[in-house]
């Protein structure tokens, strides 16, 4: 079938802010989708609150808009825009979620808009529970079965319609409390009793247990002439129970005969049908019983999702591609396959390597979460890595986590644990358990016996015990690593030199050095789709140990960019889409870019993007193989944030050609003792500070500091453990905790700035001249993590005067340093106007993206080309542009995720994601990101304030206006004194130690419509916890800092004023730059 | 563990470690042609496939021997693979089906394996310079250059495998298809197959799953050797003929191709794989040996009459050339990969339909079982409630 003709334009949404379960991989779907339909010359309109994606680069839509994704901003998008059709299955839930409802408010009927990917009744029928149910029972296949019951008789009654094992979980309670499983007849009374007791409305939902059953997801495509193909099938390491975004994932198959696989295949194909997804792919979930192979279906996602990236990723078949062709008419079999390109997308990739997925935990970052892994999903991110084996590819994604592990090590996870212990630990399903596997085999432990505790398939057990089994060998010194067979077999079961190094009490470089002489040395394979049926195109590539090496990289003048690995809070999608335009960069000016990483959700692991792409940990073993196979002109490591940056000191040393600014410069900046030499020799300021290292040398230098102060372990990034530390009660609680302070790693204090304006400034400095890209003022106070402030652009408060100081010492710092490329300095403007250096970063920062967005720059890409040797004169960026709307960036955070988990801002960051607001006014701008951020401001009502004594004077000023807005106030004891003194009408509540009724039953209530709470120093911080945790999980504003309150305000103003917003795209907003 | 060469005709040597049955100074080296299959499952179903008697085969998943053997998940009496090479073996199977190792298996079968080479650099050899025969041999017992030397010596199309494989004796067949929820197939009685349209399955190397194919959309089934004449199959009072796959070349099988020349017209035929060549012919038109041959579980191909897609499962060295099918036969699927011919379907009088891929699958993907009903419908002229 041809393309369709009928429709010009097409709408798209994004899918937002990165969230834990929404991450890069709609950047990558979307940005697939949006070039795909350009070639085809639609008219293409985005909407994508998030400005950290290559999607809403204004090249690549006709329209862009960094809108709010909400049912009215979409619905005055479409009515200024018109467009003929929507596409509804790249945004992940986000725009399943918008178009379901703009499609209940008859919006698309009334501007005449056709939905193409899943249509209206196909994604009902997918997310409905009950209808889902039938549509399945009505093809033959069998749901889970479940039941709601709310008495013990009518529990009974399901239970005996279900069977044992099943799950209890009560209603409406957080986490899932309260629940439990029931194995028999004895059990069913007191379990059934607690639960229906805990949930409020005394009702529980009882559902068949599928707990220990494997898991299997299909990938499935299907055009409108009915052809359907299954991409790919991946089995779970982690039995059900698990979220499969939490799930160690393999692919292929490994444990399935053909019967069961066809079984579901050909289920899968009648599911795609009934559910009638007609143009593109799904994501369809199985359970099978693994001693009976009976079938259980779990789900349907009628769209692309964070697993259809990953099989595209892990077969070369572009998924969200290939989508988007069929949803405007074209037919599997009229699309070729990119990589072989003689033969048709209309065919079932065949892969011979393994591929495994990990997913990337924060937990560190959330102390009070239950790192217990369930159904609700928790990860923040995942690294894919591809072998000739299992083995190597499991311990390559182990390689590729960063967390410091690089094989079955992580010894201090286990110390001091009883093997029993150990078992136990392999039980529970948490991000550690793998390595506990390995320690329980260590210890003697069976197959049988960790297939019983685990529930996890033997036949990967047995692949793990071999990997103990060798390290013990190893270890032993039954392994003569001179000899080139026995080192050969240790590489090709994935040991990474650093563990062989480990095992054998010898340093990584010993390992390499004593590998490149014997000649054992990576062989590289390519994916190409059809297991080497047909020749292959493009170079995607991944190393293995096998015998034949297919790389034969031509001598191209080439550049390779590091990227940055698995997302994690602190790095996640800006420094992807930093480096994706360096590659962009590199091919503009002539030079093939290769690019190394090993997040499969990315831009940046689209073989389309680069000229050559290596699917591979970042770490030093596997880079510096690529670098002397493909030996480029330049390696960049300043795109990837900390990820090549912790590579970069070794690879200087051992002579690789990076380019960009110094690793010397990044070393004063990251030093701290260099670092405030360079900056006394500059005669800038800095926040007095210290290091210490005990606890009465930290109280000593507290004293000399004075309190407040920061503090934070010397050997931890993104903020990790960082605190502000009020009085010396807290200093010694602070190191009471003992995790953070030892003789060779002290502890930093710094004076704590209080009520200072935070800075952000992003500037490009090539050598002979420095730009400033963007001068940001943070909402927040300093003290809170720059990552989690929200941010405006340009700065609404600070003078000219200010500002130019701003950039005068950014110059002075940039050509101290040498920039070549981007920097970035973190200001703190006290209450006088004495400007005080934070941070400095000579490398692409976090703000990039947005900068670009507020700009119409792309500033990442400026700074690549400077780093080629093309100077900012050469690119005509000579000063810093101008603009006329003010743009506001806000974080975005996990808190509804972890519960119990406080969502009080600090120095340690904890957003996961961010989105942007931009208009004409500052008020307009920061409640289009507070709204786009699911912040849905109110303008009336009633607001709690609590406040720590420090920000008594400064609320003065916003009363006045929330007075005015309409608002009732109610406050705690010593903020109602305050306020009523200043003459405000307010009304006392109890603290919740008070006694009822006190502020979290009116929270509870629904009585409160925002909160302002500044809480001070460790105590009144656990009184508050309280009232934060029941705001947050009645979705009631907060704002935990004056400033942020005050903008609010603002937004609130603008918003009763104007309650409508116009919409703009971002190519209009600029060209009237 | 013993060590063992894979010796290919163009004089490459690869070592791996043996499994499976052991040689002896006694037993000649093995030899065949070495093909590879693209599947990502069913190694068992492969393995006891007629059609790779007298082959080598190479499987390019990573894995094999993950999910065990066992008594169900053969296609036919014994394994016809003579040969198996595997990038890594899982000596250790996981699957609740799972009775014995792939080692243990192929040990009692008689049949040697080679694990630990680099199956995608043999896939890529083959792509590049074309399938050629391979022979295996142990460390100390043979040489690599003798085997090198032995494996320029044979050529696989000179053999006549179809003789080797092809049953000596007529039977009736009553497995019909398998029941997952039961985990066994289904039995059909003699008594409840009286009454059924009588399909003779000429057998040139014949996979169960065919016969279960055809017992389940209704027919009642005979399988016959391959020799068997006109007037004998006539005997057996036949209402339709079907043409089995097999091994190896079809010009060699003249007497066949004669038989199927006397058969048209007095009875419908349906024909898969060499069935298809067979039959095509029969029909006049003529066979080619392709560069590396179809084998795999993923092969895209196209129905002509309704311009749907199949995926498809292939295993075949040769093809039906587009040239010479006389104007009554009509092409009616096509290998969107390459192009080729992958079904004729002949109209007027003669009734008969033959594909050249596996419409039967096991393994593979099931997208093409509808041509079973398709054939039961040509005969009884029942119209079959199709489900595509």
């Amino acid at each position: 079938m041809p393309r369709r003709d009928d429709i010009k334009s097409i709408l798209l949404i994004g899918s937002g802010p990165i969230t834990i379960g929404q991450a890069c991989e709609f950047d990558y779907s979307g940005t697939q989708a949006l070039a795909a339909l350009k070639e085809e010359g639609y008219r293409l309109i985005l909407v994508n609150s998030n400005p950290a994606t290559i999607m809403t680069d204004p090249e690549l839509a006709d329209r862009t808009y960094i809108e709010p994704i909400t049912p009215d901003f979409v619905e005055r998008i479409i009515n200024k825009e018109r467009p003929d059709a929507l596409l509804t299955t790249m945004g992940g839930q986000t725009a399943l979620n918008i178009v379901l409802e703009l499609n209940d408010k008859g919006v698309f009927e009334e501007y005449g808009c056709e939905l193409i990917g899943a249509k209206i009744d196909s994604i009902r029928t997918a997310e409905d529970r009950e209808l889902f149910r039938s549509a399945m029972e009505e093809i033959g296949l069998q749901p889970a079965k479940s039941g709601i019951a709310h008495s013990l008789e009518e529990a009974e009654s399901v239970i005996k319609e279900i069977g044992y094992p099943c799950i209890i979980r009560p209603s409406r309670t957080l986490g899932g409390s309260g629940g439990g499983i029931i194995s028999n007849q004895s059990q069913v009374k007191p379990v059934v009793s607690r639960a229906l007791n805990t949930s409020p409305n005394r009702e529980i939902l009882i559902e068949e247990s599928l707990v220990g059953w494997k898991e299997i997801e299909l990938e499935v495509m299907r055009d409108l002439k009915d052809n359907v193909v299954i991409v790919c099938g991946i089995e779970n390491f982690d039995p059900m129970g698990v979220h499969t975004g939490d799930s160690i994932t393999v692919a292929p198959i490994q444990t399935l005969t053909d019967k069961e696989y066809q079984a579901l295949r050909t289920a899968a194909i009648q599911v795609i049908r009934r559910i009638g997804v007609d143009t593109g792919g799904s994501n369809i979930q199985f359970a099978i019983h693994p001693d009976t192979g009976k079938i259980v279906i779990i789900e349907m996602n009628p769209r692309v999702s964070r697993s259809s990236a990953l099989v595209s990723k892990a077969t070369g078949f572009p998924i969200a591609k290939i989508a988007a062709k069929l949803a405007v008419g074209y037919t599997l079999d009229e699309i070729p396959n990119d990589i072989t390109r003689e033969t048709p997308a209309c065919f079932e990739p065949s892969i011979d390597y393994v591929v495994v997925k990990i997913p990337r935990f924060n937990f560190e970052k959330f102390p009070f979460a239950d790192p217990t892994l369930g159904t609700q999903m928790k990860s923040v991110g995942e690294v894919m890595a591809i072998g000739r084996n299992f083995q190597e590819a499991i311990q390559k994604a182990v390689c590729s986590l960063e967390i410091g592990s690089y094989g079955f090590d992580r010894k201090s996870l286990f110390k001091g644990m009883e093997r029993d212990k150990i078992i136990e630990r392999c039980k529970t399903p948490t991000p550690e358990r793998l390595w506990f596997l390995a320690e329980a085999f260590r210890l003697g432990a069976t197959v049988d016996e960790l297939y019983k505790t685990s529930g996890i398939d033997p036949w990967f057990l047995r692949e793990i015990e071999e990997i103990v089994a060798v390290e013990r060998a190893l270890r032993d010194g039954e392994y003569n690593l001179s000899e080139k067979d026995e080192l050969l077999n240790l590489k090709k079961m994935g040991f990474s030199d650093r563990r062989i190094a480990s095992l054998t009490g010898r340093n990584e470089e010993d390992i390499r050095e004593g590998r490149a002489k014997l000649g054992v040395k990576p062989a590289y394979k390519t994916v190409d789709t059809c297991a080497a049926e047909f020749v292959a195109f493009t170079p995607y590539l991944y190393s293995s140990y096998d015998r034949e090496n297919e790389n034969h990289p031509p001598e191209d003048k080439k550049i390779i960019i590091l990227g940055s690995g698995p997302n994690r809070i602190g790095q996640g999608i800006e420094f992807d889409y930093c480096c994706v335009h360096a590659v962009f960069a590199f091919q503009e000016l002539g030079y093939k870019a290769v690019m190394v990483n090993c997040n499969p959700e990315t831009v940046s692991t689209d073989y389309n993007i680069s000229d050559r792409l290596y699917f591979e940990p970042l770490t030093l073993e596997h880079v510096l193989e690529i670098i002397e196979i493909e030996r480029p002109v330049g390696v960049v490591v300043q795109f990837g944030g900390q990820t090549p940056l912790k590579l970069s000191g070794e690879l200087e040393r051992l002579g690789v050609p990076i380019i960009g600014t110094s690793v010397e410069s990044i070393d004063i900046a990251e030093d701290r003792e260099r670092f405030t030499q360079l900056i006394e020799k500059l005669s800038l300021r800095q926040p007095e500070h210290a290091t210490a290292k005990s606890i009465d040398d930290a109280i000593f230098k507290a004293r000399k500091l004075g309190y407040p102060l920061m503090i934070r372990p010397s050997f931890v990034l993104g903020g990790r453990a960082m605190r502000v530390i009020h009085d010396e009660r807290e200093l010694m609680d602070y190191f009471a905790e003992g995790l953070y302070v030892s003789n060779d790693r002290p502890v930093l204090l710094d004076r704590y700035l209080h009520n200072a304006i935070e800075v952000d400034v992003d500037c490009v400095s090539d050598g002979s001249r420095v730009v400033m890209a963007g001068i940001m003022e943070h909402i927040e106070r300093a003290g809170i993590h720059s990552g989690d402030s929200s941010c405006a652009i340009p700065p609404p408060t600070l003078s000219e005067e200010v500002q130019n100081e701003l950039r005068r010492q950014t110059e002075l710092l940039a050509d101290a340093l040498n920039v070549r490329g981007l920097m970035n300095v973190q200001f703190a403007v006290a209450k006088f106007g004495e400007i005080y250096i934070l941070e400095v970063n000579p490398r692409a920062s976090r703000t990039v993206p947005f900068v670009s967005k507020a700009t119409g720059i792309p500033w990442a890409k400026v700074a690549a080309k400077v780093m080629a040797g093309v100077s900012l004169e050469e690119q005509g960026i000579l000063a810093s542009p101008s603009i006329s709307h003010v743009a506001v960036k806000t974080a975005v955070f996990p808190f509804h995720k972890f519960a119990g988990v406080d969502r009080l801002l600090g120095p340690e960051m904890k957003s996961t994601g961010e989105v942007m607001g931009i208009d004409g006014n500052f008020g307009g701008s920061f409640f289009r990101a507070q709204y786009a951020s699911q912040n849905a401001l109110p303008v009336s009502g009633t607001v709690f304030i609590s406040l720590a004594d420090d920000d008594k004077e400064a609320v003065l000023d916003i009363m006045p206006d929330l007075i005015s807005l309409g608002f009732r106030v109610v406050a705690t004891r010593g903020t109602c004194d305050f306020l009523r003194k200043n003459g405000f009408k307010c009304m006392h509540i109890n603290k919740v130690r008070e006694g009822s009724p006190h502020i979290v039953d009116m929270l509870s209530a629904g009585e409160i419509d925002l909160v302002i709470n500044t809480p001070e120093g460790i105590g009144p911080l656990l009184d508050s916890k309280s009232i934060r945790l029941v705001a947050n999980e009645m979705h009631v504003p907060t704002y935990t800092t004056v400033s942020g309150a005050s903008a609010a305000v603002e937004a609130m103003k603008i918003l009763k004023d104007n309650g409508d917003f116009e919409v703009l795209a971002l190519q209009d907003r600029l060209k009237g730059e | 563990m013993r060590e063992a060469y894979l010796a290919l005709a163009d004089g490459t040597v690869y070592s791996g470690m043996a499994f499976g049955s052991e040689l002896s100074l006694d037993t000649p080296p093995v030899w065949g042609e070495v093909v590879f299959n693209t599947s990502m499952f069913g190694y068992q179903e492969i393995l006891t496939d007629p059609s790779y008697a007298g082959q080598i085969m190479c499987f390019t998943n990573p894995h094999i021997g993950n999910v065990g053997c066992n008594k169900d998940d053969v296609e036919s009496r014994k394994v016809w693979v003579r040969g198996v090479i595997v990038s890594k073996l899982s000596r250790e199977f996981s699957n609740y089906r799972g009775e014995e190792s792939l080692d243990a298996y192929l040990k009692r079968e008689g049949i040697i394996g080679i694990e630990g080479l680099d199956t995608r650099e043999i896939v890529r050899k083959l792509r590049e310079g074309g399938a050629q025969v391979g022979i295996i041999g142990e460390k100390g017992i043979h040489s690599p250059d003798d085997l090198v030397d032995m494996a320029r010596t044979f050529d696989y199309s000179a053999y006549n495998f179809v003789e080797e494989v092809s049953c000596s004796e007529p039977y009736v067949w009553t497995e019909s298809v398998w029941d997952h929820d039961a985990g066994a197939y289904r039995k059909i009685t003699l008594e409840k197959l009286s009454s059924r349209p009588h399909v003779v399955a000429i057998d040139c190397g014949i996979k169960r799953n065919i016969l279960r194919l055809l017992l389940d959309v209704g027919f009642r089934v005979t399988v016959i050797p391959y020799n068997f004449s006109p007037d004998e199959i006539a005997e057996i009072s036949p209402d339709c003929i079907f043409l089995s796959n097999g091994p190896g070349d079809p010009s060699l099988l003249g007497e066949t191709i004669t038989t199927v020349q006397a058969l048209l017209g007095r009875y419908p035929i349906f024909g898969i794989c060499l069935g298809h060549q067979i039959l095509s012919q029969a029909l006049g038109g003529k066979t080619y040996k392709l560069k590396f041959g179809h084998r795999g579980g993923n092969h895209p191909v196209r129905d002509e009459a309704t311009a749907k897609v199949e995926i498809t499962v292939q295993n075949h060295g040769f093809a039906v050339s587009k040239e010479g099918l006389p104007n009554e036969v009509f092409i009616s699927h096509i290998n969107l990969n390459d192009m080729t011919v992958e079904g004729v379907d002949v109209t007027g009088d003669l009734r008969a339909f033959s594909v050249q891929y596996h419409p039967e699958a096991s393994p593979g993907p099931h997208d093409a079982a509808y041509l079973f009903k398709r054939f039961y419908s040509l005969v009884t002229g029942e119209r079959y409630a199709s489900k595509r």
